[in-house]
C-alpha cells in the first residue's frame, strides 16, 4: 500500500495516539501522545477521532517522501516544515502529492510537531494502543516500540475531510513563560512552609533532563520533612521532588509506582503545555482545585465533538 | 486494615492508602480491595495502580466529579473482607544460579562466609509474595527475603541487565522480565518468559502470587530456552553504600 516513506528519520519520531490504558497494573506505562492537545487538533483537522494514531516529531530532523496524494494535517511546534522546500506553517490541513518531500528540520517554536494522517495511521494494537514506547518494547509501526526509522513506509486508512480550519484561540503552544496548573495531593502537608511557596512563586527552569519520562525543573531547593515512602502508583504530570530538592514532572512514559514525595500533579492540560517547553524555558506553577482542572478538561474535549 | 485514606492526588486520581508499611499479611486484603475498587467504578476506571499499601485509582472525569468519585471508594471499601489466602497463583521458576549470570552470587556469598550453594539453597528456602508490579512491564516486587540475604542496591545500576536476571535488593526480590538498566544484585537466570503480548493476561506474575525458586543446572537451563551469555557488562564495582 502507497503511503508516506521516511527518508530521513531525525532523532525522534514516535507513532502516537491517546495512550495504553487499563494495563498499568501490569507495570505498563501509559504512553500516548505527550501534547494530547495538539495531536487532538491534528486529528480535529482531518475530521478523525482526537486519539486517532498520528505522528510524534520531537525536535525535527526528518524527512517524508509522499508515494501518493493525501490531506495531512500539521500541529504543536514549529520545527521548520517544508513542503519542497516551500514553508509550512503548523496549525493547518495540507495536501501533499506523489514525490513531494515533506521535512521537518529544527525548533522555531515549541518541541513536539503533530502529524495527523486520514483516518490516523495504521499499526498494530498491542495491549490496546499503537503508541510507542521504545524502553518497553511495545507499540510502533512493528509494534515493538521503535522510533521510525529510514525506509519505513507510513500508511493510513481513511479518506480524510479536509476544508477543516483551526479555530483562533486554539493555539496550544504554551507563551514565553507559561503557567501551569498543579493539583495539590495529599504529601503537600510533608513539605516546609517555605518549600509550599517557593513551589507557587519561584520561576522555575525547564532542564536539559527531559524526555517523556519526565522533566526536571531547577530553582529553589524544595524540602520533604515527612517519613520516607513505600512506592506507589504515580499519576500522569506527578511533580516529584527527590532528596536534592529539585522537581521532576512525570509525564506519558513514566514508570507506573515509585517511592517519591509529590507537590501534587500537572492536569493534563499543563503536561501538553510542559511537553511543548524547550529547555532554558522558565515556567510557574499555578494551583488549581481538582474541580476547576477537570471544568477546563471537558471543555477542551467538547471542542472536538 | 486501617480506615482507608482517600487521598486526592491529581485532577482524576486517587490514592486509597490501606496500610503503613509493607507486610505478606496485607496482600489479603489490598487483593480484596482491588476487586471491589474495579466493580465499583466499572467503566468509568481508566486504571486501578495497586502497590505495596496503596492503590491508584484512575478514573475518567467525564463519567465522575471528585466528590462522586470518592463516594465510589467508601463504598466499595465499606465492610470489605480480605480474600481467601489461596486466592493468588503459585509458581515455581527455575533459575540457574551461576556467577557468569548472576555476579553478586559472590559478594553475598561472600559477605555471609558461605558457599554459593548455599545462598542458592536459601534463596530458594521460601515463598514469595508478589506485592506490587512496576518499574517495567511484568516487573514483580517479591518478598520477604530473609533477613540476613538482605543486600542493598549496587551504588551504580547497570545499563544493561539480561531478560530473567533474577535479582536481590533489600529484602525483596525479583526477575527482570526484558533487556533492561538496573540497579539490583544479580544471582542467576531464568529461562521463563515474564512478559509477552500473546500471554493471557500479558504478565505471569499478578499481586498476590506466590513464587518459588528452584535450582536447575546450566544444562537444563539451556534445553528450557535460557540464553548462558554471561552478564559482564557492569557500571561499578558494588559497595555496601545505600543505594
Amino acid at each position: 500500500m502507497k503511503g508516506l516513506v521516511v527518508e530521513r528519520a531525525g532523532p525522534l519520531a514516535l507513532i502516537q495516539d491517546g495512550g495504553r490504558f487499563g494495563v498499568r497494573h501490569l507495570g505498563v506505562t501509559q504512553g500516548g501522545a505527550a501534547d494530547w492537545v495538539s495531536l487532538g487538533w491534528a486529528n480535529w483537522l482531518l475530521g478523525n477521532a482526537p486519539q486517532a494514531a498520528g505522528l510524534e516529531i520531537t525536535v525535527g530532523g526528518l524527512t517524508l517522501c509522499a508515494e501518493t496524494s493525501a490531506t495531512l494535517a500539521l500541529t504543536g511546534a514549529d520545527l521548520g516544515a517544508t513542503l519542497d522546500e516551500t514553508p509550512l506553517a503548523p496549525g493547518a490541513s495540507f495536501t501533499i502529492a506523489p514525490g513531494q518531500r515533506l521535512a521537518f528540520e529544527r525548533p522555531r517554536a515549541g518541541l513536539r510537531a503533530y502529524l495527523a494522517f486520514p483516518g490516523g495511521l495504521e499499526a498494530p494494537s498491542v495491549l490496546g494502543s499503537v503508541a510507542s514506547t521504545v524502553r518497553e518494547g511495545l507499540g510502533g509501526l512493528e509494534g515493538q516500540g521503535g522510533a521510525l526509522g529510514e525506509g519505513d513506509r507510513l500508511v493510513w486508512s481513511g479518506q480524510g475531510e479536509p476544508g477543516r480550519r483551526l479555530p483562533d484561540d486554539a493555539s496550544t503552544l504554551p507563551g514565553e513563560h507559561p503557567h501551569l496548573a498543579l493539583v495539590s495531593g495529599a504529601q503537600i502537608a510533608g513539605f516546609s512552609g517555605t518549600s509550599v511557596f517557593e513551589a507557587f512563586n519561584a520561576a522555575w527552569t525547564v532542564d536539559q533532563r527531559a524526555d517523556r519520562m519526565g522533566v526536571r525543573l531547577t530553582g529553589p531547593e524544595l524540602r520533604y520533612l515527612g517519613a520516607g515512602m513505600v512506592s506507589e502508583g504515580i499519576p500522569l504530570g506527578a511533580v516529584q521532588v527527590p532528596a536534592d530538592g529539585q522537581p521532576i514532572i512525570l509525564l506519558n512514559d513514566r514508570q507506573t509506582i515509585g517511592g517519591y514525595p509529590r507537590l501534587g500533579a500537572l492536569t493534563p492540560l499543563a503536561c501538553a503545555q510542559l511537553a511543548q517547553c524547550v529547555p532554558g524555558t522558565q515556567v510557574r506553577l499555578r494551583p488549581v482545585t481538582a474541580s476547576q482542572a477537570r471544568e477546563a478538561h471537558l471543555r477542551q474535549l467538547a471542542r472536538w465533538r | 486494615m486501617n480506615e482507608p485514606k482517600i487521598e486526592t492526588v491529581g485532577m482524576d486520581t486517587l490514592i486509597v492508602r490501606l496500610f503503613d508499611d509493607i507486610d505478606e499479611a496485607h496482600m489479603p486484603w489490598m487483593l480484596a480491595a482491588d476487586r471491589a475498587l474495579r466493580e465499583a467504578f466499572g467503566t468509568a476506571l481508566i486504571d486501578l495502580v495497586p502497590s505495596y499499601t496503596t492503590l491508584l485509582v484512575h478514573y475518567d472525569v467525564a463519567h465522575l466529579t471528585l466528590p462522586a468519585a470518592r463516594a465510589r471508594v467508601r463504598e466499595a471499601l465499606d465492610g470489605l473482607s480480605p480474600t481467601a489466602e489461596r486466592a493468588g497463583r503459585r509458581h515455581v521458576i527455575p533459575v540457574w544460579y551461576d556467577v557468569s549470570v548472576g555476579p553478586e552470587l559472590e559478594r553475598i556469598a561472600a559477605r555471609l562466609g558461605v558457599s554459593h550453594d548455599q545462598v542458592v539453597a536459601r534463596h530458594c528456602a521460601r515463598d514469595y509474595s508478589v506485592f506490587a508490579l512496576g518499574f517495567a512491564p511484568g516487573y514483580a516486587f517479591m518478598g520477604r527475603l530473609e533477613e540476613e540475604l538482605a543486600t542493598p542496591r549496587l551504588k551504580t545500576p547497570r545499563q544493561k541487565v539480561a531478560a530473567g536476571s533474577v535479582a536481590i535488593a533489600e529484602r525483596q526480590t525479583a526477575v527482570y522480565p526484558t533487556l533492561s538498566p538496573g540497579g539490583w544484585n544479580i544471582v542467576g537466570r531464568t529461562p521463563v518468559a515474564l512478559f509477552g503480548h500473546d500471554r493471557e493476561g500479558y504478565s505471569l506474575f499478578r499481586p498476590g502470587d506466590k513464587v518459588r525458586f528452584e535450582a536447575i543446572s546450566r544444562e537444563a537451563f539451556i534445553e528450557q530456552g535460557g540464553d548462558p551469555t554471561p552478564l559482564v557488562e557492569r557500571g561499578d564495582t558494588p559497595t555496601e553504600e545505600q543505594a
